[in-house]
């Protein structure tokens, strides 16, 4: 198996060479327009064909993968699917980056764990459309009935010993009307799917090829840094760049929306030049600090601005009638998303012709967006998807696609815009500061009689999850929200929202169970039986059985009923996002008197397993990223500046940092979800409540290490 | 500007470019080899990291007029057919998740393996601490040095 990165044309014009000439063409993503295609005809562009499954008639397969491949296995695992329905011999696919075409493929977005969900039926149904068609053409020649034949492997077979490989069946196959709704494989038949794939572009990985958006070279390209303001809340007053374009490999030094762009042959070139530019900075809003956040913070939470989400019963009355009242508050920081790869993007717009390369999660939007930028049609526009290092939602936000093409056209010249690992700390489009108050209503027996929560957020739109548990599970229920618009952009953060909501809600819900005397995973089942028998409100977004299902799976594993040695603390957390459910439990034992997070269990239900390689790998490299975060990830602002700007200052979980993690999956045969983001949010949740076990202490307020950090230096 | 004469990969490279011109520049910029990677310019992520006759060093801060007759050796000469066994055994632990980090995690692997040929876990650590991987795939990296070292 192998990876190409071409364009589509040269692509068609390698594989006709290599094949001699015939494609099957099928259109991955609708499945009842499906088109057998002939090469020649698709590369001198006569032929409106459609996203490509081919079948080589050198016996390899060639599928594309529409969508951004950012580290979450897509590019891998897409192409995997769609070989098990085909019958193919995993080893003989080729994996092709489709470039954008809106034409042709639906959502070609990384974000919301929504690729895999919104796919795998379309991309089944391809496969299996291919596979029967090449049944169909063995069976015409062979004279047979097709109920006679069936494949293995990229073969078809009839019970005499007869063998047709695909490749020799491409040609027939291809002049055969595409049949419509045919069969998929029983769960129990698949070879490939819930197998330990290895990542189709590793061998490029692991040996320097150039894939990633940084990478992009083209002869004449100019190489382009862009100062933005230095602080949130201010403009460009004025510049002088008589110094820096004097300097060796400086081509011009242009300013556009408020932001001064140096442009150049290189790289080193333009940084430098950077720093000779004079420029002048002006307010033009508040210049916040992160001790104006505080205030506002209390004033907001105090006040009532507050916007109703979800009420349930009357949860006055519920407060007013409580045994016991339990609240509490808790606080989370700006992050910044600080992917390996900085921001970058390639643009060389000419009249009639704009061409865009590099790494974003959402191409189309970068696509229309320049459109509407450069105000011409959408058609003249291309982009070409690289390989991305690293998303984290950063790249939802293509401000620096428009940003290369806006440049582009400025100096009319293919520019590369890079970001600086400085730019992009104080560039902005961060996960938002949340602060949240609950408050719990308990009965005399320790029932769950009330529950609210209100959000208040800096640019989070609505920092809660209403319709998430524990709504459905307590009659009495007021979710609020409150925003403040302020300077600092925010964006989509992994697993936006409840990121920290999630480790919050758990947290605080551990909080509630002590106070009700109740074994906080006995109370959390309890909640989920009343959830699934009497819900309560219309709308609820969670399926309380595959919610007791993690529970159960995670408490067993983690022997949280057992006894344990004096010193071993578990803390529980399970959390419901982007369709998976995911529960934890952190194990905290104390050494020398500090608190050491030896083991994380983590079960997942996310339905069938399609790469358990990658599902593994998401879901722990999730555990140790909300970690990472949890326990030190901070950015603060001193007047609409940010007091970190590169890792020396913004830590990141580093390798003697990880707890080891035991991975458990939900074997349910359901649709599979998405697996990038679920099992971040409830660890934080898990960790907290193993240190309150551990420590006496909660951790309400996030950086772990800022809040209580005298007894926390590290975790391990 | 001046031009400089660089040992890279058994080979030969000449690039014209300013004294202070950091090796990582050089090489992306002037010399096409992309494989070393951008991901902070001051020498705390790692991914930049090349061999300077054979030490692990962090090329975004090592300015080429500093490097003389240094061998230097890059993800792309790391092996001739992309077959160290470090490189193996990152395929077959699966090691990547977005695999932008991966040449710099490789290339300090590999001077840890040429001292120690059968690092302790505690020694993996310490050796590896100085590379970042924003996805989180310290453990498969961890259990990859191993295998790439018989354990």
């Amino acid at each position: 198996m192998s990876t190409i990165q071409h364009s589509r044309r040269d692509f068609l014009k390698q594989s006709a060479l290599i094949g001699g000439g015939l494609f099957l063409g099928f259109d991955l993503f609708s499945a009842q327009k499906f088109k057998a295609v002939a090469a020649d005809l698709a590369i001198d562009g006569n032929f409106d064909f459609n996203a490509y499954l081919a079948i080589n008639t050198d016996g390899t397969a060639t599928i594309f993968s529409p969508n951004p491949e950012v580290g979450q296995g897509v590019k891998t695992s897409f192409p995997m699917t769609v070989a098990e329905e085909l019958d193919f011999d995993w080893t003989k696919v080729k994996v092709v980056q489709a470039p954008l075409d809106t034409d042709k493929y639906e959502r070609q977005v990384a974000g919301g764990s929504r690729s895999t969900p919104h796919s795998w039926q379309r991309l089944r149904q391809a496969g299996a459309t291919a596979r029967r068609m090449l049944l169909d053409a063995a069976a015409q020649r062979w004279g047979v009935d097709v109920s006679e034949c069936s494949t293995e492997n990229g073969v078809v077979k009839h019970p005499d010993g007869r063998r047709l490989g695909y490749g020799e069946l491409a040609a027939d196959a291809a002049k055969l009307t595409p049949p419509k709704d045919v069969p998929l494989k029983d769960r129990k038949d698949f070879k490939i799917i819930g197998g330990f794939v290895r990542g189709v572009d590793n061998p490029a990985i692991l040996t320097g090829k150039p894939l990633f958006g940084l990478d992009f070279y083209r002869e004449g390209m100019l190489t382009a840094v862009i100062q933005r303001p230095p602080a949130f809340g201010q403009k460009l007053k004025s510049f002088d760049a008589t110094a820096a374009k004097a300097m060796p490999g400086i081509v011009d030094v242009v300013s556009f929306k408020n932001k001064v762009a140096v442009v150049g042959k290189s790289t080193w070139e333009v940084m430098q030049a950077r720093k000779a530019v004079k420029m002048e900075w002006e307010k033009e809003a508040e210049l916040e600090s992160s001790s104006d956040h505080d205030r506002l913070f209390t004033q907001l939470m105090a006040g009532n601005t507050a916007e109703v989400k979800r009420k349930d019963g009357d949860p006055d009355a519920a407060f007013a009638a409580a045994a016991k009242i339990v609240e509490a508050e808790f606080e989370c920081p700006f992050l910044s998303h600080a992917p390996m790869e900085p921001m970058n993007f390639f643009a060389d717009v000419q009249p009639g012709k704009v061409e865009l390369v590099g790494p974003v999660q959402v191409p189309q939007s970068a696509r229309d967006q320049v459109a509407k930028l450069l105000d011409i049609p959408v058609e003249q526009i291309t982009l070409e998807l690289t390989r991305i290092g690293g998303g984290f939602g950063r790249r939802l936000r293509p401000d620096f696609v428009l940003e290369a093409a806006e440049l582009s056209s400025l100096v009319k010249a293919p520019v590369k815009v890079i970001w600086s690992r400085e730019d992009d700390m104080t560039g902005g489009i961060y996960r938002p500061a949340v602060r949240y108050r609950f408050r719990a209503a308990l009965d005399k027996a320790g029932n769950l009689t009330g529950y609210q929560l209100r959000g208040v957020g800096i640019n989070a739109g609505n920092p809660t999850r209403e319709n998430n548990f524990p709504s459905g599970a307590v009659p009495n229920v007021l979710v609020e929200a409150v925003e403040h618009k302020s300077p600092i952009t925010t964006g989509p953060w992994r697993a936006p929202i409840t990121n920290f909501l999630a480790g919050a809600e758990q947290s605080f819900l551990d909080e509630v169970a002590e106070a009700a005397g109740k074994d906080p995973v006995t109370m959390r089942l309890e909640l989920f039986k009343k959830a699934k028998e009497t819900p309560v409100g219309e709308k609820l977004d969670y399926e309380p059985e595959r919610f007791i299902k993690v529970i159960e799976l995670a408490a067993e594993k983690s022997g949280w009923f057992k006894k344990r040695k004096k010193g071993v603390h578990l803390g529980f957390s399970v959390y419901y996002s982007h369709l998976s459910y995911v529960a934890q439990v952190a194990e905290i034992v104390m050494t020398k008197r500090k608190p050491v997070l030896r083991k994380v269990y983590c079960s997942v239900d996310c339905g069938i397993l399609v790469n358990q390689s990658g599902a593994l790998n998401q879901v722990v490299g999730s555990i140790v990223d909300g970690l990472g975060h949890a326990m030190y990830g901070q950015l603060t602002f001193k007047d609409g500046v940010t007091e970190q700007n590169n890792f020396h200052t913004y830590r990141l979980i580093r390798m003697n940092e990880i707890p080891e993690v035991e991975v458990y999956f939900v074997d349910n045969g359901i649709d599979p979800t998405g697996l990038g983001e679920p099992a971040l949010p409830p660890l934080s949740g898990a960790v907290a409540n193993a240190l309150y076990k551990a420590t006496g202490k909660r951790f309400r307020k996030q950086p772990f290490t800022a809040d209580n950090g005298a007894i926390l230096e590290r975790l391990l | 500007m001046a031009t400089f004469t660089l040992q890279i990969n058994n080979r030969e490279y000449t690039a014209e470019v300013a004294p202070d011109t950091p090796l990582l520049w050089v090489l992306r910029d002037h010399l096409g080899l992309v494989g070393t990677k951008y991901g902070c310019g001051i020498a705390v992520c790692g991914s930049c990291t090349v061999h300077l006759n054979g030490e692990a060093t962090r090329s975004c801060v090592l300015p080429v007029s500093a490097i003389g007759s240094a061998k230097i050796t890059t993800i792309e000469g790391l092996s001739e057919k992309g077959d160290h066994p470090l490189q193996q055994a990152w395929h077959e632990v699966d090691v990547p998740q977005c695999g932008y980090c991966q040449a710099g995690q490789l290339m300090t692997a590999a001077a840890l393996l040429a001292r120690n040929s059968k690092p302790s876990d505690r020694e993996i650590e310490e050796a590896m601490t100085g590379n970042l991987c924003r996805c989180g795939t310290y453990h498969r990296i961890r259990d990859a040095v191993k295998l790439a070292s018989g354990q």
